[in-house]
């Protein structure tokens, strides 16, 4: 391996033909948060000092529960998006990057799913 | 991983120190990097004090003073010594940038001279270049078309499709962009770094060229071109005043274009 060429070694695999998406999603979450991060702290500002009823029927209310599972969704997939990408950059050992990704993908799915039902369960009530 | 500290044979110690000769009116201090393959010893920092009034107005001029005068073995890249051929590239107070075109007196107190950051060196101020001239080769730097030109004249081009390509042909492959991006200090064996992608968005620019699909199939990789993170040290530091980190940008945005 050692005494391939520099241009053997610069060509490697050749382009995988993506990164693309991944660049595109990662723009489309950071908009869509915009506006739901700004809702989010308004809200949580308007709730301040309110008691545990009053924010349980906030987060029951079609209106809260909605926006607030877009904003987990777009949060989760957009920091998944981010955390790929120093992963790739700062692991070099295969096996570990490898590793560490897959965990990574699963960890989302997993605080996605558990957040997207805490919410429905306060929806649509016990 | 990444490594915090250098290695025990990396690390710099001070050298040897060159005084002005007596009677020097206006001293300009140099700490220059030396680093002689054939010796096994750790690299140095070695002084060299010079008579500014002696002396041409740029960084270039005082190594070559440097060389003639006192010190034969210090090592470097120059041939033009007008900022075209971009041989003396170097990180000089921090910055890489074209020693012919760095004025001395821009730099307050000592000038420290490195050769560009995290490349392998060769000797003193030359790095090893051998990935980056591969990297250019794998673009395919050359006019691709399968039209044949006209038997009696050069290729047609409006000058609006000309002007497209100012901002990019001035590129004279220093590497001082290259070598101040930290995505290629990381992963420069996968990542092409700013001046191929420049370089790359040159001929993907070019109204002339009838292979832009094909090359942007080869730039469409997570490391070859998404490892850019718009950090933007690249336009920062170009000595030629370019702007490589725009070039990226139009690249992804016509990855996005195309889908």
């Amino acid at each position: 391996m050692a005494m391939r060429t520099a241009i053997a070694r610069v060509r490697g695999l050749g382009s995988a033909k993506t990164g693309t998406e991944h660049w595109w999603m990662q723009r489309v979450t950071a908009v869509a948060m915009i506006p739901l991060t700004l809702w989010f702290v308004a809200s949580m500002v308007s709730l301040a000092g309110a008691n545990f009823e009053t924010a349980y029927l906030w987060v029951a209310s079609p209106a809260a529960s909605v926006p607030m599972i877009l904003l987990l969704l777009a949060g989760l997939w957009h920091g998944k998006l981010g955390l790929q990408v120093v992963v790739e950059d700062y692991i070099h050992a295969e096996g570990v990057k490898v590793a560490i990704l897959m965990l990574l993908s699963l960890a989302t799915v997993a605080l996605g799913v558990a957040g997207v039902f805490a919410v429905c369960k306060i929806s649509f009530g016990e | 991983m990444a490594e915090f500290t250098l290695p025990a044979n990396s690390k710099v110690t001070e050298g040897k120190v060159h005084k002005a000769p007596a009677g020097t009116k206006r001293v300009a201090t140099f700490r220059i990097y030396r680093w002689d393959p054939d010796t096994g010893a750790n690299p140095r920092l070695d002084t060299f004090e010079i008579d500014r009034d002696q002396c041409a107005p740029m960084v270039l001029d005082a190594l070559i003073k440097i060389k003639s005068e006192i010190d034969s073995t210090v090592t470097f890249r120059r041939s033009c010594r007008e900022g075209i051929c971009g041989s003396c590239a170097m990180n000089i107070d921090g910055t890489n940038t074209l020693a012919c075109l760095k004025p001395i007196d821009e730099v307050d107190g000592t000038i420290d001279i490195y050769p560009l950051p995290h490349m392998p060196v060769v000797k003193d101020l030359v790095p090893d270049l051998s990935v980056p001239y591969a990297q250019y080769t794998s673009i395919k730097p050359w006019l691709q078309t399968e039209t044949a030109p006209p038997p009696d004249a050069e290729r047609r081009q409006s000058l609006d499709e000309r002007a497209r390509l100012d901002g990019l042909w001035e590129c004279v492959l220093c590497f001082c962009c290259t070598t101040s991006c930290p995505s290629y200090w990381w992963n420069g064996d996968r990542y092409l770094g700013p001046a191929i992608l420049l370089q790359a968005y040159r001929w993907i620019a070019d109204s002339r060229d009838e292979a832009t699909g094909e090359r942007l199939d080869a730039l469409e990789d997570p490391f070859r071109l998404y490892r850019c993170h718009t950090i933007m040290n690249c336009t920062r530091t170009c000595p030629k005043s370019l702007n490589p980190a725009k070039a990226i940008a139009e690249i992804k945005k016509l990855m996005v274009a195309r889908r």
